[in-house]
Order: C-alpha cells, then structure tokens, then sequence
C-alpha cells in the first residue's frame, strides 16, 4: 500500500516553498474551505432576509443575493469536479496499449471501476484516492470530506490510461509529496461534489466515499 | 525476462529485455536507462501492491521497470 512509501518524490523540488501535506494541513485545508463556504453564502442569504422583511417589494434583489449565495459555492465544486475531467483520446491502439499497462498496474476491482468510470482507486495513509487523468480526489476517512487535487502530466500526446498510470506511480512513491505537488482546487462536502461530476463519474465516487464510511 | 518500458505517445515502448546471464542484453538495457534518464524521464519500479519505488540505477533484478514523465500541478 502507499504508505509503505518513504522516498520523497522528485517532484516536490519544484515546489519547495509548500510544506509536505499531513493531517494537521489538510484538516486545516478543509475547515479554510468551510469557512470560505460559508462566508460566501451566508452574508448573502441574511442580506437577502434583511432586505425581504424592510421591504417586501425589494424581492427582486433579495433574489439576485441569494442566487449569488447559491452559484459561488457551486462554482468552486464544479472546480473540484473539473479535476476528474477527460483529457482528448488518441487512436485506438495506444489507448487499449496504455489500458494493458495501467491494468497490470492494479487489481481487478480497480480494473472494473475504471472500465465503468475511467477512475481508478488507490488506498493511502491520507484516505482512499480516485485518480483521474488530470487530477485525483482524496476521500478522507469517514467520506464526510473530498480534498480534489488538480495534478497531471504535462505531455499533449499520452493515452488516457498513460496519464492515469504516471499519477497512480507518482502517488505510491510518495503519496503526501504528491499531494504537496497538487494544486488544491476544491475542498468539501462530497455531494456537493457528485453533483456537478459527469454522469459517467458519479458511481467512482460514490463507491469510494461508501468504502471510505465503512473503513473508517 | 526483465523490461524497461517507457510510456510514451504509443501507448509504451519496450526498450529493451534482458536476463542476468546475458550480459550484452544487460549492457543495452544500461545504456538505455541512462540515455532516457537523461532525457528527463523518471524510472520507477512497482514494490508489491501499492507501492512504488523511484530508482537512478537500472535494478538489474526488477521485473518491469516503467520510464515516465514528471508530473505537475494543474
């Protein structure tokens, strides 16, 4: 499992001003995000309530304040859904060459998931991993919370299945340096995330969090 | 027989294949591990499930060794 890892992955030179990710940060992370959640909604909504009981007739603009308090926070998930997105496909025959390799990479319940979702899961010391082609989802223990990293290979021309094995390594060599190497886009809630996922998408991670609950 | 593959744009390539007694097999396999190496390309060798281990000398006893790219925050 990858928290038998202990080398430091290469990578984080690149970003040596970041601290090394652990559980003190990421909880911190996530109670930052909350709060940014919330003082984006609530200001908004109770502005709105103020304005409705000065002013009935005002409703026009209560409605403008409480859609504001609804897109923002819909907006920083659909971010955090982005990082699960599909990068373009090449031909056939290396995408089904890539899918071979990433196979012999992981076990059958990984192969199947990916088959449906075109995720894979990787369990850590952190929680349970989702690994995209463009980036990964952390499921913190007990699925109460979604950390969504934005992290990739920055090659144009590599099968979908190649993008997906280069983070799978990259994440078992070391899995907080490649957290500390991500970029956070989206901390929260994990309906909030599922929500604004592409269908295909949805069952991956909802079958983690459900994983995550019952572990934990 | 070991390989050293690299994921590239075909899906992977096989550089090259060798055993321990077939020396000049070895040697190729070196040379190509140091020539991809030095093109930027990162080696890494799976260790049991869900771990993985990063390595700058071509292990001579590794099954697969896998060349990729570094990755990057998006």
């Amino acid at each position: 499992m990858a928290e038998e890892a202990t080398a430091v992955l290469r990578e984080t030179a690149g970003v040596y001003w970041r601290p090394r990710v652990d559980e003190r940060r990421l909880t911190l992370a996530g109670r930052t995000w909350t709060a940014t959640t919330f003082a984006h909604t609530v200001p908004w909504l109770a502005m709105a309530a103020f304005l409705l009981y000065l002013e009935p007739l005002s409703f026009p603009l209560a409605i403008i304040l409480i859609a504001h308090a609804w897109v923002i926070p819909e907006l920083y998930a659909k971010r955090g859904a982005n990082v699960l997105r599909q990068a373009h496909r090449l031909g056939a025959g290396p995408e089904r060459t890539a899918l071979g390799l990433l196979g012999d990479l992981v076990g059958h319940d990984a192969r199947e998931l990916h088959g449906r979702t075109g995720l894979v899961p990787e369990r850590g010391t952190l929680g349970l991993w989702l690994v995209g082609e463009m980036g990964a989802v952390l499921v913190r223990p007990g699925g109460r919370r979604v950390h969504c990293y934005c992290i990739r290979v920055p090659e144009p021309d590599l099968p979908s299945a190649d993008r997906i094995a280069h983070l799978l390594l990259a994440l078992r060599e070391d899995e907080v340096g490649f957290a500390t190497v991500a970029n956070q886009a989206f901390s929260g809630a994990p309906w909030r995330l599922v929500r604004r996922l592409p269908a295909r998408a949805r069952p991956a991670v909802r079958e983690v969090v459900q994983r995550a609950r019952v572990h934990s | 027989m070991a390989k050293l593959i690299r994921m590239d744009k075909t899906g992977h390539t096989t550089l090259a294949e060798w055993t321990l007694d077939d020396q000049a097999a070895v040697d190729v396999a070196v040379r190509a591990f140091r020539e991809q190496l030095d093109a930027g390309y990162y080696a890494v060798v799976t260790r049991g499930e869900g771990h993985a281990e990063q390595v700058r000398e071509l292990p001579l006893d590794a099954g697969t060794v896998i060349l990729r790219r570094p990755i990057a925050g998006g």
